[in-house]
């Protein structure tokens, strides 16, 4: 009699009452079906990582016509919002108190060197203790100069190429939306959500219920019980990947340029870990408070902030990127972002497929070593 | 009792971090065909011994064979109650059953009358696809002795069924065990039955006693009660005040126990000769009890006088009365929760809330206690209005609750700290009554002691100590003695009694009976209505009446009341 036999009418019986509560508790399908609805509008729509309309400041040094049609242009740009002026002084002013995120200063001598031909550079400062809107700001700044030194091109009925040219493309998101790769990260936090926060409950439930005792004393085996705990949160995961993938791809209309297949396989993959891990929480503690905020703690946040979702994993202390790799999620939500925006990169795709499946192996040995039969500490 | 199903020998269990063993080599033996009581007061072992039978607890020491095995590894013919029932509360009743039928694998084509005969056996029929949750407290019991006996088990362990349902419910289930061991479809059936009511162990056919993990007394019930047959005396006709008179006879060489009935005094004597010749009082043989084996097995219960009511102030009350319901109404919605309660209590007396659970008791506690705000009617406690000044209301009672209510992570003297200066002592003050408190109830040596980790009698001891620190006129005690062995018991009511005599008013809610005859006067709600009141004599005189029983106890008296309200109830249904 091994621990590792299941017992089909026991385990079907056990599915059949794990799938009954989840039907019964209002919570739990909220957390399911709407809690994926609720994060992807959030960051689909509210939180914007783009730089729509950002202040900066204009420093237009020179009084040439070529000067004054660049710093119209940028005026006229649909992402900034501009503050005029002469000399740079008053604006690193407003640079330092935060007033605006960057500056443009077109030079004495612009006007001078668009007429013989070729420009002197502009000079571009940002605001560097916001990384990530200096980024935008500066790419954006950029982008500007270089429509605008197009159009004048083709005013002018010049032919040659401008002598220098720099060409800025962004693959696989060429208007740089954020939401395009939030929301693959908006889909691995609900999966997280799912896999880890409620299966953190389900056991530590029935602890405090007193109705594990009573399971225990029956012929149940304790693979019947943790797998009948998986199936049901495995298929409710899978049911709201699928919701999830419906939104991104109509309502957000974010591209998936890979595969169903691929998805479904990296899907199954990240949820072992996930549902792993909220078992073994759920069945180390027995109490559901402690439980949720173990969850919380160590599947949620750090599915958060340490998978590369929101802050670049590449500009983390070493320690801390360090850290990331034991965040089943850093391997998830690449991998995500490439199925849809790319594609199916397999090269990249199977590696972390074998990474999620060997952390979930881990927590399902940890669960199955902290579920003993027995009532004794 | 017929063959053994369960033998344990010599069992021993620590738990880490307690110093005495929670079982200290017990040994029993499960006989067919017969109701075994494992029967002892919270605390002693009886669930850590049923835990370690279901194979749930690896013993220490000792020897044990379940079934013939191994514990644990026959477990498709064990059928196991555990205390809080082990249902699902948001599956059916059904869908339990049909749970419990599948995990035992039972057989698909007898599921069909298995469930019906369950179902009738339990009269659960009606409720077959209500929520377990939705269920009284005597339903659930009843679903989950029927999940334990889907499948015909061979033995049958029963986790103190009876502890938080009303007497009513708890007679119907000792029925409906004892009607299985006669049946032939359960023929064959060992029945371990745990219980905490000591009532309850008279009627086992062979008992277990146990106390702090240790075995008091094994065989026939009759046996321990047969042997302090003739010393169990009824004091009646005495002119004193029955509670001087009990803290007098206590005190007294070779008064071994006494309890109040009603008017007349219950004693326990060392010699059947002891009182005979004295006068002031008539004295007549009484029906001895498990309780005064068990009582004797112990070492005799406390002397009479209270140290606590001696050091206490005299309550001086002027007259007045220390607690007044006048027509207290709570409605929640469209639900009544209590319905016009009425009644007052002078100092220097205990009243008594009787009731099953749900019944309205709480509600009307609350009330008073200034916790609920009545919808009709008005109350006072110790001459403030709780409409009014319910916070002065507050300050003049002390509350004693059911469960333990103090800060089990916090040490003894923490916890005097603390209600001492949540009932508002002054540093002085509260030095003072600490010291007191302590001295009076022997927490000298615990005072260091997480409170969560004290035995239940200390516990018990703390909390009345938490509750009486402030010298309050007025105490409430909710359940206060539930499940506490009758040593405890006797010594909290003997400080109890002194209280009263120095002029404190206290009310009681219980529905524990013992606890009722202490009262001088009761008042019993049933569907959130008073449906009978007078002294504990009033009262069984009126069911002797009803019933045609003679010399009713306390519970049949409560038994009786609640049938005779429902027997109204459904004539007058019957009648609109």
């Amino acid at each position: 009699m091994s621990a590792w036999q299941i017992d089909p009418r026991r385990l079907r019986a056990m599915v059949v009452k794990e799938g009954v509560q989840i039907l019964r508790d209002p919570s739990t399908i909220l957390i399911a079906l709407g809690l994926p609805v609720l994060l992807m509008f959030l960051f689909g729509y509210a939180i914007n990582l783009d730089n729509s309309r950002t202040r900066i400041g204009v420093a237009l040094q020179d009084d040439s016509a070529a000067a004054m049609s660049l710093a119209s242009a940028y005026r006229h740009s649909p992402y900034f919002e501009v503050v005029l002026e002469r000399t740079t002084a008053p604006l690193r002013a407003q640079l330092v108190a935060g007033e605006i995120r960057g500056i443009v200063v077109i030079p004495q001598d612009f006007g001078k060197g668009a007429a013989r031909g070729h420009r002197p550079p502009i000079q571009i400062i940002a605001d560097g203790s916001q990384p990530n809107a200096a980024n935008f700001t500066t790419a954006y700044a950029r982008g500007v100069v270089q429509t605008w030194a197009a159009q004048e091109a083709q005013a002018a009925g010049q032919r040659a190429p401008p002598p220098i040219e720099l060409s800025l493309r962004f693959w696989y998101n060429p208007s740089l939306a954020s939401r395009y790769f939030l929301v693959p990260g908006a889909i691995a936090i609900v999966i997280t959500m799912i896999g880890t926060l409620l299966t953190s409950l389900v056991i530590a439930r029935e602890w405090e219920r007193g109705t594990m005792e009573a399971m225990m004393a029956t012929p149940m085996r304790m693979s019947e019980f943790l797998a009948s705990k998986i199936v049901p949160y495995f298929l409710l995961a899978l049911a709201s990947m699928a919701l999830c993938t419906v939104l991104a791809t109509m309502v957000f209309q974010v591209p998936l340029r890979g595969s169903l297949f691929a998805l479904f396989a990296l899907t199954v993959a990240y949820l072992m870990p996930a549902l792993g891990q909220g078992l073994f929480i759920s069945a180390a503690t027995k109490n559901q408070f402690v439980a949720s905020q173990v969850a919380l703690l160590s599947g949620f946040l750090p599915t958060f902030l340490l998978s590369g979702f929101l802050f670049e994993i590449a500009s983390m202390p070493k320690w801390i990127q360090a850290i990331t790799y034991i965040v089943p999620a850093r391997y998830f939500i690449p991998a995500l972002q490439t199925i849809f925006l790319a594609g199916d990169i397999w090269s990249l795709i199977l590696p972390a497929i074998g990474y999620l499946l060997a952390f979930g192996a881990i927590f399902f040995l940890l669960c199955f070593r902290a579920s003993r039969r027995s009532l004794d500490k | 009792m017929g063959d053994a199903v369960a033998i344990a020998t010599g069992v021993v269990k620590r738990f880490a971090g307690l110093a005495a063993p929670a079982l200290d080599g017990v040994s029993m033996t499960i006989g067919t065909g017969g109701v075994t009581g494992l029967v002892g007061p919270d605390g002693a072992g009886k669930t850590t011994l049923i835990r370690i039978l279901a194979g749930l607890m690896a013993a220490d020491a000792g020897e044990i064979e379940v079934l013939g095995q191994a514990p644990g590894e026959d477990l498709a013919d064990l059928g196991y109650m555990p205390q809080r029932f082990g249902l699902y509360e948001d599956l059916s009743v059904e869908q339990n059953l049909t749970l419990y039928a599948d995990m035992r694998a039972l057989p698909d084509d007898e599921r069909e009358a298995t469930f019906a005969r369950l179902l009738a056996f339990t009269d659960l029929e009606r409720f077959r696809s209500r929520m377990a949750g939705k269920l009284s407290g005597g339903m659930k019991q009843k679903l989950g002795l029927a999940c334990a006996l889907v499948k015909r088990p061979r033995l049958l362990l029963l986790d103190e069924p009876g502890v938080g349902v009303d007497p009513i419910s708890r007679r119907e289930l000792w029925a409906m065990v004892q009607e299985l061991t006669a049946d032939e479809h359960y023929g064959g059936m060992g029945v371990l039955w745990s219980t905490a009511y000591l009532d309850e162990a008279e009627k086992c056919d062979q008992v277990y006693l146990l106390n702090e993990g240790k075995l008091l007394f094994e065989g026939d019930p009759a046996e321990l009660t047969g042997s302090v047959a003739d010393r169990v005396v009824r004091l009646t006709g005495f002119e004193q005040r029955r509670r001087r008179l009990l803290t007098d006879m206590l005190d007294r060489e070779g008064v071994i126990d006494g309890t109040i009935q009603g008017r007349s005094l219950r004693l326990l004597l060392d010699r059947p000769d002891r009182l005979v010749g004295e006068s002031g009082f008539q004295l007549a043989p009484a029906a001895p009890r498990f309780e005064d084996g068990f009582i004797e097995r112990l070492g005799g219960g406390p002397k009479g006088t209270s140290r606590l009511a001696e050091a206490y102030r005299t309550v001086a009350g002027d007259g007045g009365k220390a607690i007044v319901a006048k027509g207290l109404t709570k409605t929640f919605g469209d639900f009544t929760a209590a319905s016009n309660v009425s009644f007052e209590v002078p100092y220097g007396t205990i009243f008594g809330l009787l009731g099953p659970n749900g019944a309205g008791k709480s509600t009307t506690f609350k009330m008073l206690c200034g916790l609920l705000t009545p919808s009709h009617g008005e109350g006072a406690v110790a001459g403030h209005d709780l409409r009014t000044s319910g916070g002065k209301a507050r300050a003049a009672l002390g509350y004693m609750a059911q469960k333990f209510s103090l800060y089990g992570d916090l040490s003894v003297a923490q916890n005097l700290d603390f209600f001492a200066g949540a009932y508002g002592l002054g540093r002085a003050g509260a030095r003072e009554a600490i010291e007191r408190v302590t001295e009076v109830f022997e927490l000298g040596d615990v005072l260091k002691v997480n409170a969560g980790t004290l035995p239940l009698g200390f516990k018990q001891r703390l909390a009345l100590a938490a509750a009486v620190m402030h010298e309050p006129p007025v105490l409430f005690l909710d359940e206060p003695t539930s499940g506490v062995d009758p040593v405890t018991r006797r010594e909290f009511w003997t400080h109890i009694n002194g209280l009263v005599e120095k002029g404190v008013a206290v009310l009681v809610t219980t529905h524990f009976m013992e606890e009722a005859e202490y009262c001088d006067e009761i008042t019993l709600i049933y569907r959130s209505q008073q449906i009978a009141s007078g002294t504990p004599d009033d009262l069984k005189r009126q069911a002797a009446g009803m019933d045609g029983l003679d010399d009713p106890t306390m519970e049949d008296t409560f038994i009786a009341m609640i049938e005779a309200s429902d027997a109204r109830r459904e004539a007058e249904d019957a009648a609109a």
